[in-house]
């Protein structure tokens, strides 16, 4: 008897398959849930923003909500992985616009999305509040929102206990005490694993920084493919208990093990080194895409992002820096952040024009 | 042989239209359009360069690292197998949703759970340097070779073990009888009687684990570190990041052609004949252990599975229950306090985030595509499985065609969904079917290669029988043959519903903002440095689990009468 009533049901999920539009099917979709705007009575006038990010993008509820109520408007955030990926989905379906608005893209990448030409220029009045050293793109097609230092994260607990001294340049890591205790990102693979190969890149030059590479090699820096299986895996300051106490991570990194830590925590167990030229600046930007049919929602969303209250929810929501001058820092960040004081520069037009081959050249020395 | 009617072919031929439509639509369609672009690029730009190694040293790797994998695969699973079809033992269920689970687990957990285990201060070096008095952790197991093959061994064995084992235990072990009878050593009678007849299983299973094996990602990505890379990983570089799309298309299309040549050489050394098979009731064929022997084979068998697939996955679940943090500092033991916080934790959105996950929400999103990708595929695999039956000379071919999506890299396929459904009605952004239907073109290939041999085994004689007492080839199928391969049916479910239920890659590119899948809450959670949202990530995994595991039983219960 079981086995007819199975066998009734797969004939109608194959009847239904077979005709294609599967209208009934439908109904099985997960209602509309609470994260979700509910429409309003006068939904007729409201307008839907599409906003495509990568996966590290957050936002508080409420503040979303400020900016749907003001303006009645439904904000729908498509994550498309992570900044690679993101930039790379907006620059493939360019002819067919997936969205509005595209933030994410950082200066390691912007040259890729400028050459690309996916942007609409879009001068900001907000940008006045924005210092000049963020504001990389002349055209203003791409417009600075955040700032973060990818630096080398230690564990605490082991400097203390076996007496060594932290490293305190680049150089000082191809040391023989630091001997196997770096874990790095795969740049090919890993966005903070690229922002170290470019400090790398800035502070050794192009090609010395390959002898650099060779040497820590050397050393026995242990390379993986991504920051998450650095961190939880590797790194013996986090969670996971690894075996290296020096991982590239982020300068808020130490901020956010105190935020989520499970017991409440007086001082952070991990630190960050932010001696000169040991970190590299990410700059996160935010544009309006080519195409758009919502020109003027889209600027209003672009100035909401500049504004204070979404520049404010940036820390603890995403582990960056706000651009704008007037923005406070929540209380975690006023005591447990360290900003790097001097980090690694590298131009826009340098790293467009040599990402790639420096990538390529890295691969060879390291890997094979 | 029967003369066969034009009108039967047409039969197998609309039989196969639902299948090959769908097949066309959602995965040749897209993979065009890729593959156009791809070219495009080429002809454009002159600016990528790259040399036949950039192809040759990540295919080698590739083949060889499938080829041990699966080896070692079959190894395990083929005396499991034979554990499951032929005794049984208390907790027998249990243990084979057990082994099913790591099947669901996304890659990064199961990082956390070799490295709960395995890593440095995982459980097993912390006892060894506790036992042994060492200063260092003994083993060495991330970024390695081993742990590829580990984790292939995990996520894979559970192939063997349903698709072999279930044909086993549909076997008629008088045949085997028969043979000792007739003077044939035990060996001997294994060797040339039962061994022939599983052999179209075992084959298909072997060809599963490999194509799983030759197309991994996660696995090569997270586990084997940036020194190893398979065409599916080169793939995802040069796509996602290098943007050199001359080269993602041209490593695409070499990783196409070899499944399809594998496909047909599968299809050769399998061949058109098969044997019939009576069918037997089922359990027959299964006893208790009663020699000394048969119980150190069963004991032993089962403990192999608990130490390779089932203590990872107790190794994840007891990590979501014990607190850590404490414990830094003090490097020499691990402090074990017990704690629900993190379960806790899972129900509050502490950030008040908009992204926040609703463990229940998440876990209703992926029992719901879980349950579409089933009947879909299911649907669809029982008329690609049928056609497959009937002798029509295109339908090696036809087969194969169908197999190509297990080939095909997640990454090239999710961009591909981009490309070309971006308009309503298929619209990535707001056609919700979407995701099941990427999940199906994946278990598609589990459904045809699961029923496939269960069907062509049933004797053709009781098919004839029904036709002459005055069945139509309707109620044949009906009340004759689906009876029959009612256990392949439950198999194919199971398959469908847990590649669903643990698929990573095409969800991230497809899933809709508001309908997030427990995968994707579980990367959500890991993205972030901290102590809690390392534990809720593996609470979450555990929820995985037991949703998935409860799912699993209900299918099991369900078919046992």
């Amino acid at each position: 008897m079981k086995t007819k009533i199975l066998f009734l049901f797969l004939i109608s999920i194959f009847l239904l398959t077979a005709c294609g539009g599967q209208p009934t099917e439908m109904t099985a979709i997960p209602p509309v849930t609470a994260t979700e705007a509910v429409p309003t009575p006068q939904a007729g006038q409201q307008e839907e923003l599409l906003v495509i990010t990568h996966d590290s993008f957050s936002v508080s509820e409420w503040v979303a909500k400020e900016f749907e109520t003001a303006n009645n408007a439904k904000l729908t955030f498509l994550k498309s992985g992570d900044t690679g990926s993101a930039l790379n989905r907006v620059i493939l379906s360019k002819e067919n616009p997936q969205a509005d608005v595209f933030y994410g893209v950082d200066n390691t990448f912007l040259s890729r999305a400028l050459e690309a030409d996916i942007f609409e220029p879009y001068a900001s009045p907000m940008l006045e509040l924005i210092p000049a050293e963020f504001q990389l793109d002349g055209l203003m097609r791409a417009l600075p929102v955040d700032y973060g230092d990818v630096c080398i994260n230690y564990d605490k607990a082991y400097f203390a206990e076996k007496g060594i001294a932290l490293p305190q340049s680049l150089q000082s890591l191809t040391d023989p005490v630091y001997q196997g205790l770096l874990v790095v990102q795969n740049p090919a693979t890993s966005s903070p694993g690229l922002a170290f190969l470019l400090a790398t890149v800035a502070e050794f030059g192009d090609p010395d920084f390959l002898e650099y590479w060779k040497a820590l090699r050397a050393n026995d820096v242990v390379v993986v493919n991504d920051w998450e299986t650095a961190y939880y895996t590797n790194f013996s300051g986090s969670s996971g208990k690894g075996s290296q106490p020096l991982v590239v991570s982020y300068a808020t990194s130490p901020v956010a093990e105190v935020v989520f830590a499970e017991q409440e925590l007086k001082e952070s167990p991990t630190g960050s080194i932010v001696a000169p030229n040991t970190c590299f600046r990410q700059i996160e930007f935010v544009g309006i895409l080519k195409g758009t049919q919502k020109r003027a929602l889209a600027e209003k969303f672009v100035d909401f992002m500049l504004g204070l209250t979404f520049q404010q929810d940036v820390p603890l929501q995403m582990f960056v820096y706000p651009v704008n001058r007037e923005a406070s820092m929540p209380e975690a960040f006023v005591k447990h952040a360290q900003i790097p004081e001097q980090p690694a520069v590298l131009s826009v037009e340098e790293i467009g024009q040599k990402r790639e081959e420096w990538i390529k050249a890295w691969t060879e020395v390291v890997l094979k | 042989m029967k003369r066969k009617s034009a009108y039967q072919t047409l039969f197998i031929l609309l039989l196969w239209a639902p299948p090959l439509a769908f097949v066309a639509i959602f995965f040749f369609y897209p993979l065009a359009a890729v593959l156009r672009v791809a070219g495009e690029a080429a002809f454009v730009s002159s600016t990528h360069s790259f040399m036949w190694r950039d192809v040759l040293r990540p295919l080698g790797f590739t083949v060889w690292q499938a080829a041990l994998s699966t080896a070692l695969t079959l190894l395990i699973g083929l005396p499991g197998a034979y554990v499951f079809a032929r005794y049984t033992f208390a907790g027998k269920t249990m243990l084979r949703i057990l082994t099913t689970l790591p099947f669901i687990l996304p890659t990064v957990v199961v990082a956390a759970a070799f490295n709960a285990l395995l890593g440095p201060r995982g459980w097993v070096n912390l006892l060894l340097m506790g036992i042994f008095k060492l200063e260092t952790p003994p083993l060495t197991l991330v970024n390695t070779l081993g742990a590829i093959l580990l984790a292939h061994i995990f996520y894979n064995t559970t192939i063997v073990l349903r698709l072999v084992g279930g044909a086993w235990s549909q076997l008629d072990e008088r045949l085997e009888r028969a043979a000792r009878s007739l003077g044939a050593s035990s060996w001997r009678a294994f060797w040339e009687v039962t061994l022939p007849l599983l052999r179209p299983a075992i084959l298909s299973a072997t060809l599963l684990v490999f194509l799983f094996d030759f197309t991994s990602f996660g696995v090569i990505l997270l586990l084997g570190g940036a020194r190893y890379t398979t065409l599916e990983v080169e793939i995802y570089i040069q796509t996602m990041h290098m943007l050199n799309l001359p080269l993602a298309g041209l490593l695409s299309s070499v990783q196409l052609f070899c499944t399809l040549a594998l496909m047909l050489l599968y299809s050769r050394v399998h061949g058109s004949q098969t044997v019939e098979l009576m069918p037997r009731t089922r359990g027959e064929g299964e006893r208790k252990p009663s020699t000394w022997r048969q119980r150190l084979l069963v004991g032993g068998t089962i403990a192999l599975l608990f130490v390779l697939l089932i203590s990872p996955l107790a190794a994840l679940v007891a990590r979501s229950f014990v607190r850590l943090e404490a414990a830094r500092g003090e490097r020499s033991e691990v402090r074990r306090g017990l704690t629900l916080v993190y379960y806790r934790e899972l129900f509050i959105n502490r950030r008040a985030s908009l992204f926040y996950v609703p463990p229940v929400e998440a876990a209703r999103n992926s029992l719901v595509y879980a349950s579409l990708t089933t009947g879909i595929s299911l649907g669809l695999g029982c008329a690609a499985a049928y056609a497959l039956t009937r002798r029509l000379r295109l339908n090696r071919w036809l087969d194969s065609v169908l197999m190509l999506p297990l080939g095909a890299s997640a990454v090239t396929l999710g961009l591909g969904f981009i490309l070309v459904f971006n308009r309503p009605p298929l619209d990535v952004r707001t056609f919700p079917l979407l995701l099941p239907f990427a999940h199906s073109l994946v278990a598609l290939p589990f459904v045809v290669r699961t029923l496939q041999p269960a069907l062509v085994s049933i004797p053709e004689v009781l098919r004839q029988a029904a036709a002459v007492l005055g069945a139509s080839p309707w109620r044949v199928w009906c009340e004759v043959e689906l009876p029959i391969i009612g256990r392949a049916l439950l198999v194919a479910a199971v398959f469908a519903f847990t590649i669903s239920m643990g698929e990573f890659g095409a969800t991230s590119f497809l899933a809709r903002p508001e309908y997030p899948t427990l995968p994707v809450a579980i990367y959500r959670y890991l993205s972030q440095p901290g102590a809690l949202n390392y534990g809720q990530a593996l609470a979450m995994a555990t929820l995985l689990m037991a949703v998935c595991g409860a799912g699993i039983l209900v299918m099991e219960k369900s078919s046992a009468q």
